[in-house]
């Protein structure tokens, strides 16, 4: 075997803390990882947040972010130490020899500038190329990647194409220079589904074409799968398994790793309708100021205990249903039942127990929770509110739902900040269940969690509709989700519902067009299952 | 919490509390009367008088006491004033958007295209100039700074889920205020607290400085300025007093200030 493109050898990098009331320190995040990338291979790091996936690919550009520090261990790029090197030969190493793909394009694209301009800028400024041979490739790269118009689309500016195009642009960017490696971070995680299909499927591509080597970073094993050689597991910046990635997918070793293969193992038994709880009819919704629907003639119905599943992709006006049933956005036709009342079409003309009866749980835990009110407070007022508990009967009360929720009294006085992301939707939930409800909102409440807590959180909800009696109205984009915990399911696209009816009747065939692409486009844990699906589906993403 | 405190807040921390002390205390400090001539006119210093005499022959150090008494209560007044009426019409005007918003905002525009000092001059040239008169006019000019400031902030506020999900509880508009929005504006309010303190100090003592602040006998550090100004051609250093006092004043409560900002915006709790 030829020497190794990179090679890493017992990295150990530290991050400064500033706990609350204590000294900055540091804490080791990352202790000694080895691996080895051969010219043209794929490396994919997997792992949950926190795991020091993105530090140890960022280490590959000898680059640590705020408070980080590498101390120890060798990253050797094309038989070179990188980081005993100063910053001069850093320069020269990045965006030139190894590139960097960001999770975000539309947060790491400069708003002010051109997309052509950005995409050849480190070729121009290395001496790679010149400017217009640089141009030249930029457009023989957009072709690749499958972006509409490549002659033109690099004289749009960032904000004038999809998030699924400027992540494509952003390869294009990484590409340009023909650097030996790429490191991609996450460039999948922010889009739906269905895009994501399509960018995975061109940056697969791109890296086969221009036989470039990458370490492709991902929480989702599913996605890696795809387009690794090697895949490296990790947790808290240990390596946990690291091996050919058929062996990792089919006979993983460890039980970390098995936990992620099999992650979504929920088994929920299909409930039969009964008379609704909600039903909204006909609703056809706009924002104000607007000029064109959101929603159109959309009609749902959930059954009292059991959990409709609203499903598509971003745009599809899944949050908007949520806004007008909550009265935050009053429809401009249409109406809602609810507990056998006809709900106001406005929020602040609804009554204490309309408001009660109907909760809502939010995507972000940690913005939907007030930074200065303890855990107690957040609980608590729920019950203060429409029940008027007091004292030692509300204290109670507030253990009884800190059990549910399966955290102990301990966290009554502590603060969302010091929380973890699964605990504060569980603090969410409890707030939720505080007011008894008989049907809670749930608008993405797992997605921005990682895929064993989301599990976890899908659990509970279960477990608690079970004993509560409480309906959900479950908004997501996850079909692995949908498939998990819905009784029933609304296909949305567009502000229509497309396809509507029991799990079983909506998740077998035939299927319309829009309910295929969806569900082709779940990352599935096998491998193959890209190149299966890009020739057989029948219509892209609205996202192209 | 003061072992994290860095040095340069603690100086801060604790020149403003000797000023804020001595202004307090200042008839059992002073070792003289405030208007009350005990020697010849700008008597170098000495053991009798520590900071020299004035420019009719009182003791400097205990008109600067007593300046100093008169200056800090006018300038925490005013802020108070300020912060009160400017934060409570912020908060409100982000809550309820709209028409409110727009009658209150553009209002506050049309006050602040008038130059402060000029607004200033021209109110007190026409009224009786008393203490309770300066910080009435003072605390109003800089409540539109106020305002403007809590109404940015508490708009970035109203939009989090939290206030929402209050909003969706049935919360009346006092909750959300109080509870839900201004414990979170509260940080970047207070640490411009202190600037705005320091503003209305320059500011009373400008005023005084040009004669429509505190009138003689009484004494205040901008008024002391302008009663030795003449001593300065002579050599006297008299003048320069207050004004150092001035200049301590702002700099150690801009320390502190700046300590608070810095604990509150950063993402790092101002410990990096």
């Amino acid at each position: 075997m030829s020497d190794p493109l990179l090679k890493v050898c017992g990295l150990k990098i530290d991050a400064t803390v500033y706990p609350p009331d204590a000294k900055p320190h540091q804490i080791k995040i990352v202790h000694g990882v080895d691996f080895e990338l051969q010219k043209g291979k794929v490396l994919g790091l997997i792992g949950e947040s926190g795991a020091g996936k993105s530090t140890i690919g960022l280490s590959a550009l000898g680059y640590g972010r705020g408070g980080v520090e590498l101390t120890g261990g060798e990253v050797w790029v094309n038989g070179r130490d990188i980081l005993q090197g100063g910053i001069a030969d850093l320069r020269k190493l990045r965006g030139a020899e190894v590139t960097y793909v960001a999770q975000s394009a539309a947060a790491s694209f400069n708003p002010a500038k051109k997309i052509m301009d950005q995409v050849v800028e480190a070729s121009v400024s290395q001496g790679k190329f010149s400017r217009s041979d640089a141009e030249a490739k930029a457009r023989l790269l957009f072709a690749k990647l499958g972006l509409p118009d490549p002659d033109n689309i690099g004289s749009r500016y960032p904000h004038q194409v999809s998030g699924g195009q400027l992540q494509r642009c952003m390869t294009a960017l990484a590409l340009c220079p023909e650097p030996d490696l790429v490191v991609f971070d996450e460039p999948t995680t922010a889009l739906d589904v269905t895009t994501q299909i399509d960018v995975l499927a061109a940056i697969k591509e791109a890296i086969r074409d221009t036989g470039v080597a990458a370490l492709y970073i991902s929480h989702d094993l599913a996605v890696v799968a795809q387009v690794s050689d090697d895949i490296m597991v990790l947790k808290m910046g240990e390596m946990v398994e690291y091996g050919p990635v058929d062996q990792i997918i089919n006979t993983p070793q460890e039980e970390y790793t098995k936990a992620l293969v099999s992650v979504r193992s929920i088994n929920n038994e299909e409930k039969t309708p009964t008379a609704p709880i909600l039903s909204a009819k006909n609703i056809t919704a706009r924002y104000k100021g607007t000029k064109f629907d959101v929603l159109h003639d959309v009609s749902i119905d959930i059954s009292p205990g059991q959990t409709l599943a609203v499903v598509g992709e971003s745009g599809s006006g899944k949050s908007t249903l949520a806004r007008v049933i909550t009265g935050l956005l009053p429809p401009k036709d249409g109406s809602t039942d609810f507990a056998g009342r006809t709900l106001s079409p406005d929020q602040p003309s609804r009554t204490k127990e309309d408001l009660r009866e109907l909760q809502m749980i939010y995507q972000m835990a940690d913005v939907a929770m007030n930074p200065r009110q303890t855990v107690g407070t957040i609980i608590g007022r729920p019950l203060e509110f429409y029940f008027g508990l007091k004292g030692a009967e509300k204290h109670k009360r507030i253990n009884e739902l800190l059990d549910e929720i399966e955290m102990g009294d301990g966290f009554i006085d502590r603060y969302p900040a010091e929380l973890s992301g699964g605990q504060k939707q569980r603090v969410c939930i409890a707030r939720a269940l505080a007011a008894k409800p008989k049907l809670i909102i749930c608008d993405e409440v797992t997605s921005a969690l990682d895929p064993l807590v989301a599990d976890g959180i899908l659990k509970l909800l279960l477990n608690l509709q079970k004993r509560e009696d409480v309906a959900y109205l479950f908004i997501t984009h996850d079909l692995a989700t949908v498939r998990a915990i819905a009784d029933s399911i609304a296909v949305m696209y567009q502000g229509k519902v497309v396809r509507y009816g029991a799990k079983s009747e909506v998740l077998s065939p035939p299927f319309d067009d829009y309910t295929d692409l969806l569900l082709s486009s779940v990352p599935e844990m096998n491998l193959g299952w890209l190149e299966n699906v890009i020739a057989t589906r029948k219509m892209e993403s609205a996202g192209n | 919490m003061f072992k994290n405190i860095p040095i340069s807040a603690l100086i801060g921390l604790f020149f403003t509390g000797l000023y804020f002390f001595i202004a307090i205390f200042a008839p059992w400090i002073a070792p003289y009367g405030m208007a009350e001539a005990v020697g010849d006119v700008w008597e170098p210093s000495s053991a009798k008088h520590w900071l020299g005499t004035d420019s009719i022959g009182r003791d400097l150090l205990s008109r600067m006491i007593y300046g100093g008494r008169t200056t800090i209560f006018i300038a925490t007044a005013a802020t108070i004033l300020s912060f009160t009426l400017g934060s409570c019409l912020g908060l409100l005007a982000a809550v309820m958007g709209g028409w409110v918003d727009q009658a209150i905002s553009r209002f506050v525009d049309l006050i602040m295209s008038i130059p402060t000092l000029i607004f200033a001059l021209v109110v007190l040239s026409v009224m009786p100039v008393t203490i309770p008169v300066l910080i009435l006019v003072m605390g109003l000019l800089d409540s539109t700074r106020v305002y403007r400031l809590s109404r940015a902030v508490a708009v970035d506020i109203n939009v989090m889920d939290y206030v929402e999900a209050a909003t969706l509880r049935g919360e009346g508009r006092g909750w959300i205020i109080f509870r839900e929005i201004l414990p979170n504006a509260l940080s970047p309010l207070v640490a411009e607290m202190g600037l705005r303190f320091i503003f209305a100090v320059l500011f009373v003592s400008t005023l005084s400085f040009l004669g429509l602040g505190v009138q003689p006998p009484g004494a205040d550090w901008g008024g002391i300025v302008k009663e030795n100004k003449d001593g300065i051609v002579y050599g006297i250093p008299a003048a320069l007093v207050p004004a150092f006092a001035i200049a301590t004043l702002a700099i150690s409560v801009n320390l502190v200030a700046d300590w608070i900002l810095n604990r509150t915006t950063s993402l790092k709790g101002g410990r990096g």
